[in-house]
């Protein structure tokens, strides 16, 4: 495979009030080139700071890369200086994040906005950096593209100023696209055509989209390959089929039971995983699954398991073959017994 | 499956609440710094319909639809404009203040932030016990006794009665928020996108809560949500909502298997889920939903609907009962079995033929 990100090993801490917090705590997958890869995960999963890991940008916000390899086309981004890392930064690889409002500049026009990025990265005049400006906004789906250009971010509704942060990131034609909860903020019917924007984008540009979400029907509609990560660590990586058809981890299973699904029984008791994710401080020894793993045993509460591959998937799990054997990793479909009867 | 849930009857002669032409205006000041002209958002545009005892009535639309202005209306936690809001045969716009409090104990609200909606400052305790303070209830350690019946009932641990907000998780936080709405053992209880802040794992825990409470205390539900797969699981009955009107109603299996309206539909139709093998034929709506400041003329919904004429335009639909139990406010409904996509290409190929006598 043509792998066009390849991240080994990484660990992303917060310096707390003793030592480093580890939000992302040895994590080790590839993005191939041309494919959408989910990283799907609950608050403090770490989905997060690792993307935030990948641009570089956790070192804004007191965080620090502690370890581990960041390969972009065979270049090692963890060692480069702020200045190298910023032309990479929104030209080969760009990024767009949940809430379009507070990523736009409110004081600038979205022409401004788009020609700056344009103009960063290509050495035009501000003339064909407009006319650009102007195809890209058109790109994504806005209509009027003359008059948009002058208008400021707070003009627009939340779904066009995610059109518009799509349009600044496409501006250097990057051949990574991390979306961060592009449509977490956004109502269902504008979900649907960013999303869309987002399947065409990849197919006309053969780029790859690294797609951040807690949503696993976002997740099933639009990646190749899935990341689960639970408390910092990777869980499973598989096709989207597959792990739909049959997850190979207790949360991955835990986590598909638990969306109602719309042709599923209503009224039924949802199969929910008991406890909470831990905070990042209190991380549990053994699997970190353990606590709420109905399979767990005492050597899940002991040892951590290591992300092992499994054909052309991985699971971090010590009983996936028992598991497997019995039968006990099939979704539930149909939910479980009716409530109060 | 489809009668799976019949802790309510639609042939009950008096419902619990009976919401009459209900209008909610909120006025804002129009142009710019010398234009004093004073414009109108219609949140709440002239509704009605009813809550049955015992149901759970879902709700839903997207942002600004005014689903949630509706529910704070309806417990008078916002002063309605205009309308009529009948509660067990008593209209309770006319009460005043001690009859609205008395009133407060029959109806109670969850909240949707369990982080912004418990007073960081207060112990879990004093939180839920408030209820009982304000109404006169109980004191001292009876009042402390109840608290704790309520936490053991919603799965929390009562030796955290002296504990803070802060010290709990998101879903054990929203569990104090629902033991607070429930400690007074209200008839009615809005639900207003009681799960859309928590996590996935968390969310099916507390819906199922909800779920056995219901049951269990025979509570009447309006939820409050946007997330269509929960308001399926959870509604007798569904409500959808679009700029400030209902634009269907009616038992869930029928909005769900047997939508009428198109923008119901629609928004059906694009819902991402969690099967990759579903090849769903999606009906993506063009543009947004517009101000409701400015609504269209006409039909609410025209402006992004694929099946709108010059009809919709100039005459604004009634929720009338096209089928069985199931109200739409549509010119075009969708017949039974039929699909969005058909009726489009019916239109179309209408169109086509009006062009060509012309």
């Amino acid at each position: 495979m043509d792998a066009i990100l390849e991240i080994k090993n990484l660990v992303t801490g917060y310096q707390g009030k003793d030592g480093f917090v580890k939000a992302v705590d040895g994590v080790s997958f590839n993005i191939n080139r041309g494919e959408t890869i989910c990283i799907v995960g609950e608050s403090g999963s770490g989905k997060s700071v690792t993307s935030m890991s990948i641009m570089r940008l956790v070192e804004f916000e007191n965080g620090k890369i502690l370890d581990g390899e960041i390969k972009f086309n065979g270049e090692e981004l963890t060692t480069k200086s702020n200045d190298e890392m910023r032309k990479i930064r929104g030209s080969k690889i760009s990024m767009i994040f949940q809430e379009p409002l507070t990523a736009l500049n409110p004081v600038f026009t979205i022409g401004k906005q788009i020609t700056e990025a344009i103009l960063f990265h290509q050495s035009i005049s501000k003339k064909e950096a407009l006319k650009q400006a102007e195809e890209l906004v058109r790109l994504v789906g806005i209509s009027d593209p003359k008059a948009r250009l002058k208008q400021y971010p707070h003009e627009l509704s939340g779904g066009m100023r995610q059109r518009v942060m799509i349009a600044i990131a496409l501006a250097s034609e990057p051949e990574l696209l991390i979306a961060d909860e592009p449509t977490t903020a956004l109502d269902v019917t504008i979900e649907a055509q960013i999303l869309e924007l987002l399947r065409t984008l990849r197919r006309e540009r053969n780029m790859s989209i690294m797609l951040i979400t807690h949503d696993i029907g976002v997740a099933a509609e639009m990646a190749n390959r899935i990341i689960i990560m639970y408390a910092g660590k990777i869980m499973e990586i598989s096709d989207t089929i597959d792990l739909f058809d049959q997850p190979l981890h207790p949360y991955s299973k835990g986590l598909l039971d638990s969306v109602p699904r719309m042709d599923g029984e209503r009224g039924v008791q949802l199969n929910s995983i008991k406890g909470s994710i831990p905070r990042l401080n209190e991380v549990p020894k053994g699997c970190r699954f353990s606590p709420r793993c109905p399979y767990a045993t005492d050597k899940c509460h002991d040892e951590e398991p290591l992300l092992e591959i499994r054909g052309n998937r991985q699971v971090a799990c010590w009983h996936v073959e028992q598991l497997l054997e019995k039968d006990e990793l099939q979704i539930i479909t149909k939910g479980g017994e009716l409530i109060g009867s | 499956m489809d009668h799976k849930l019949e802790s309510y009857s639609f042939n009950q002669p008096e419902p619990l609440l009976r919401i009459e032409n209900l209008k909610k205006h909120f006025s804002i000041k129009g142009g710019g710094y010398f234009n004093s002209s004073k414009k109108v958002v219609k949140a709440v545009d002239d509704v009605s319909f009813n809550i049955y005892r015992g149901e759970t009535l879902g709700l839903v639309g997207e942002s600004g639809c005014g689903k949630s202005t509706l529910g704070r209306n309806i417990l008078r936690l916002q002063e309605p404009t205009d309308g009529n809001i009948f509660f067990e045969s008593k209209n309770i716009l006319d009460y005043k203040n001690s009859e609205l409090r008395k009133l407060r104990k029959q109806m109670q609200i969850i909240y949707q932030d369990p982080f912004s909606s418990l007073n960081p400052r207060f112990t879990v305790g004093e939180i839920i016990g408030e209820m009982y303070k304000i109404h006169g209830i109980a004191k001292g350690l009876e009042r402390e006794n109840k608290v704790k019946d309520m936490m053991e009932l919603v799965g929390l641990d009562p030796t955290r009665y002296n504990s803070y907000p802060h010290e709990f998780s998101g879903g054990q936080r929203q569990r104090v928020g629902i033991a607070r709405a429930l400690a007074l053992n209200p008839e009615f209880v809005v639900a207003d996108e009681p799960v859309s802040a928590l996590d996935v794992s968390v969310q099916s825990q507390v819906i199922n809560l909800l779920m056995k409470l219901k049951k269990e205390l025979g509570l009447t539900l309006l939820f409050i949500a946007h997330g269509l797969n929960v308001v399926r699981h959870i509604s007798d009955r569904v409500g959808v909502m679009y700029l400030g009107k209902i634009v269907e109603l009616s038992e869930t299996d029928n909005i769900f298997d047997r939508p009428a309206h198109p923008y119901t539909a629609a928004l059906l139709s694009t819902i991402p889920e969690a099967d990759p093998r579903l090849k769903k034929e999606r009906i993506v709506l063009k543009g947004e939903v517009p101000s409701p400041a400015n609504p269209p003329s006409g039909c609410h919904f025209r402006t992004r609907c694929p099946l709108a004429t010059e009809r919709c335009k100039n005459e604004a639909p009634q929720l009338v009962e096209v089928r069985n139990k199931h109200y739409v406010s549509c010119h075009y409904p969708l017949e039974k079995g039929q699909t969005l996509k058909d009726a489009i290409a019916a239109r179309e190929l209408e169109r086509a033929r009006e062009t060509i006598t012309i």
